[in-house]
This record gives structure tokens, sequence and C-alpha cells, in this order.
């Protein structure tokens, strides 16, 4: 690599919100915002699934709404307001989306976990669903391999007229 | 992927001075970062354009709409002038992608998805789109998702895009805006069919920016139906689907467009065909005899001959539940 390029490529500082803390990260181009937050700042709760937006594993909330980390670069979210699963708690108490998750038993293996939580709390903000098809549709973004969609579906069908009534940016503080 | 530079240039003068052969601009980057994750798409440069003041959907002067191109797939599908104006194109694009991939992706971003041929995304195997005069595999390989219609022997790719198909069939209008000045490319215009350069996927040069797209005046809201058919429920690129939007008088067909997804390199429209269902009364048979001539040159390949029958029944189907609830 050139020296001219070596600087075009250099990493760049961006500013983002990231569960309700200001952080200032460098980032190359090329990092994702995933790889940013496994590999860089430690928030291994968002999972690398399929790495190419087709398992929903690495769904975050950016301003809201839920978005594929894995395809999202890291340095086009200067400025953003994410949220992460690591986010959604206020402290030692779980986000109703969490504590539905584990009442209804959403989840066998839980590595999809994660992203059908942040999923589902984007759907929660966008107002669209209600129904049991309406969740279906809208949380096909989404998949779980041991197949847990009824009890996920459940879950999810539970929260949503309370969060409905009260949209949620996600995340403590918000 | 791999390495490139990036800028964010926050006019579109600007932005368009920087492109070139070499650099590509990014939006939602939902088909473009997964190509450079793949190997397919090496841009040396990154141009982003999420600065850019192009996220309006705004009325214009004559009736219809124009949506800025960075207007995000799920706003633009949710948003009211369109729902209540332009339901076909709602539906059409909440039937693609996720409901993420539609948060992220924009409005220019969804004319220039690349299809989703197999050997188009291996790079270890020839193909006429990624590497010019190298062969198409697909054409003697596994090609149940590949074109019946338009297709050429260097490629048999269709185009992957829901939206695209009822924004053929709306009459869209593509604003882009190069170097040069800027320039309103027709719907139809827009996107090519493979020839001998199946390379090239529409009509833009390499610094032409898509800014907005621009619907007419509603005339189809009352009448409008996509019907897509897919190999799962939800999630699934299209096998075959249909935009069928009919302007009715009474029982008569005073207009109609009918437009296919996943059978050809763009989205899929006879105006021959359309112009021989005006003045027609609304029946099975018209719509069948207007299936059938639409499908009068299809060309099956070894795997996808199934197409040709199911895009008769879709078209027939759509065309119907647009205009009579289906009880056609």
């Amino acid at each position: 690599m050139s020296a001219t390029n070596e600087q075009a490529f250099a990493g760049h500082s961006i500013a983002l919100t990231l569960n309700g803390q200001t952080r200032q990260v460098d980032v190359q181009p090329w990092t994702t915002l995933l790889d940013l937050l496994r590999e860089q700042l430690d928030l291994v709760g968002t999972k690398k699934g399929c790495d190419h937006g087709q398992c929903g594993a690495c769904t975050v909330l950016r301003d809201g709404k839920r978005i594929n980390a894995c395809l999202t670069l890291a340095i086009m979210c200067d400025g953003a307001e994410l949220t992460t699963i690591e986010g959604l708690a206020d402290g030692d108490t779980l986000h109703p989306m969490q504590q539905a998750f584990i009442k209804h038993d959403a989840f066998q293996c839980g590595y999809c976990t994660p992203g059908q939580i942040c999923s589902a709390v984007g759907l929660a903000n966008e107002g669209r669903a209600s129904t049991d098809d309406e969740v279906k549709e809208l949380m096909s973004g989404n998949l779980c391999r041991c197949g847990a969609y009824s009890n996920i579906r459940a879950a999810v069908v539970e929260v949503l007229p309370s969060m409905n009534a009260a949209p949620d940016q996600g995340g403590r503080g918000q | 992927m791999n390495p490139f530079s990036y800028s964010k240039p926050s006019d579109i003068a600007q932005a368009v001075n920087l492109a070139g052969p070499a650099s590509r601009f990014i939006a939602g980057g939902t088909n473009l970062l997964d190509l450079m994750k793949e190997n397919i798409a090496r841009p040396e440069h990154l141009i982003d354009i999420t600065g850019l003041p192009l996220k309006d959907v705004r009325a214009t002067d004559s009736g219809g709409v124009m949506i800025g191109a960075l207007v995000s797939n799920a706003d633009l599908a949710w948003h009211p002038l369109i729902e209540r104006d332009y339901p076909l194109l709602s539906q059409a694009i909440l039937a693609g992608a996720s409901p993420q991939l539609r948060n992220m992706a924009s409005t220019g971003g969804n004319l220039l998805q690349r299809t989703r041929c197999y050997y188009f995304y291996d790079s270890t195997v020839p193909c006429n789109k990624r590497e010019p005069g190298t062969g198409c595999p697909a054409k003697d390989g596994l090609n149940r998702i590949h074109a019946i219609l338009g297709a050429s022997d260097a490629c048999v790719a269709t185009h992957p895009s829901d939206m695209c198909v009822a924004l053929a069939a709306l009459e869209a209008r593509v604003h882009v805006q190069g170097r040069a000045g800027a320039r309103v490319i027709e719907f139809a215009d827009f996107h090519r069919l493979p020839g001998d350069a199946p390379q090239r996927d529409n009509q833009l040069a390499d610094d032409e920016l898509i800014t907005a797209v621009e619907l007419p005046a509603p005339r189809f809201q009352q009448h409008s139906h996509y019907l897509k058919i897919r190999d799962r429920a939800s999630y699934a690129f299209a096998l075959i689907s249909v935009a069928a939007a009919v302007e009715l008088d009474g029982d008569v067909i005073r207009d109609v467009r009918i437009a296919l997804g996943g059978v050809a390199h763009k989205p899929w429209r006879d105006t021959a065909v359309e112009q021989s269902l005006k003045g027609q009364p609304v029946s099975r048979e018209n719509f069948v005899a207007a299936a059938d001539a639409m499908l009068r040159d299809a060309q099956p390949l070894a795997h996808n001959a199934f197409k040709i029958k199911l895009a008769r029944r879709a078209i027939v189907r759509a065309l119907s539940d647009a205009t009579l609830g289906g009880t056609v």
C-alpha cells in the first residue's frame, strides 16, 4: 500500500450513543457495525449468524428502528443512537420483551434470541402488528433453526399491546 | 471485503464529482455490502450519500408524488400518500426482503439491486455479468429461478426487486444527476435486457446518481394487486410476481398495466397485450387470453418450464384480484 493509500485507508473517529452512553470509537471504513460491537467493544450479545442479512441474529436498533448490523458499515453510524440486547434491561429489571421470552420459553439454543428480541422491540416501535399472523409476517427476518417460532410469537403478541401504547426506543434512560 | 476509502459529501454536485468507475455510491448498503463480502463488488472508494437532502416524499404539481432516492423502503411502503394512492407500490415493497432490510434499503438502491443468480454470486465460476466474456454456467446448470423472457445466450438472470415491478406498472420516472447535468429516464427504459452486455443492469453512467423516483397522478388505486409467488411464505425472492393495475368503467377495462417479476432481466411489460385488453369487459376469458399473449415468446430452460404455467395462472389471478376481488 502506498503512503497515500495508507492515509486514505486510515481509521476514522465516530461518535455513537450506544445503549444510552456516548462513545467515541475509531473504525476502519470496512468495519461492519456487527464487528465493531463484537470485536472492538466486547458487546457479544449481538450474534453473527449468516453475516449476509439473511438470518437476523445481528438485529440491533438504530434510532429505534431494527436493522441488520452485519450489513451496516460502522462508519455510517456516526451520530446514531444504537441499542443492542445489552441495553434493553433497566439495571436488573428485564425489558418486558425479555421477560416475555422467558415466560413463554421462546428459545432453545438461544443463539437467535438477542436478534429476535431486538427485532420484536423494533416491531413494537413500528406499531404495524398486533395479530399472530401480522407478527409472523413482520418477524420473518429472524430465523430460529431450533424452530421455537410458536413460542416466540406468543411472547411477542403478549407484549405488543403494552408497547404499542408506549413506544420504546429500546434502552435505559431513553 | 477489500479495503476502500470513504467519503461523505453533503451536496449532490460534490457526490457526482467524486464518482467514477472505481467508486460506488452507498446508502442502505444491503446489497452492495453483501456483494463486497463475496468479492463480487470491489470498489476502491465508497461515497456515502446518506447526508444528501433526498429524504422527502412530496406531492407534485401534476398530482403525482416525488420520492427522494434516500427514502427507506419501509418509510415508503407505510407513507400515508403511498398507502392511499399507490397501494400496489406499498404491497410490492412489503412483499420484499425483511423488516430490517426494508428499514435500511433506499428507494434508489432498490432499483440498483443485482441479480440473485447463484452463479453470479459464486466468484469461483464463470459469469458474463460478473466477468464479461467468461461464459454462463446458469444456462445449462441449475436454472430453476432463472428467466423465461428476454434472456440471451450470454445471461439468463432475473431482476430480483418487487418494488420495481410495481414501479414499472405505475410508469414511474427515474430522476438522475451526473456531472453533465440532470435527466429523467422512463422506468421502462431504466433497466436493460442482457443482450451481449449483461454486466450492465441499467442505463446509468458511472457518475450518475439517482436523486428521485416520480410517480404520475394515481389512477389505479381502486383496482390493483401485487401477487408474489415464492418458495416460502415470506422473506424469499419471487419465482413469479405480478403487478396488476386496472382502471374500470363499470365492468369494462378502460386502462390496464401488467408487470411481471421473476421472469426477466428487468420488470417485464407487454404494452401490446395491455392495449388489447382496453375496452374489453372484465372476464376470466379475457384475462387468460392476455396471460397467454404475454407468455407466447417464453422460452424455458431445463428446470424452469414450471414458471410459464405459474406465470399464466398468476397473471389471471392478479387481474382477477385487482378487479373483482378474485371472483372472476
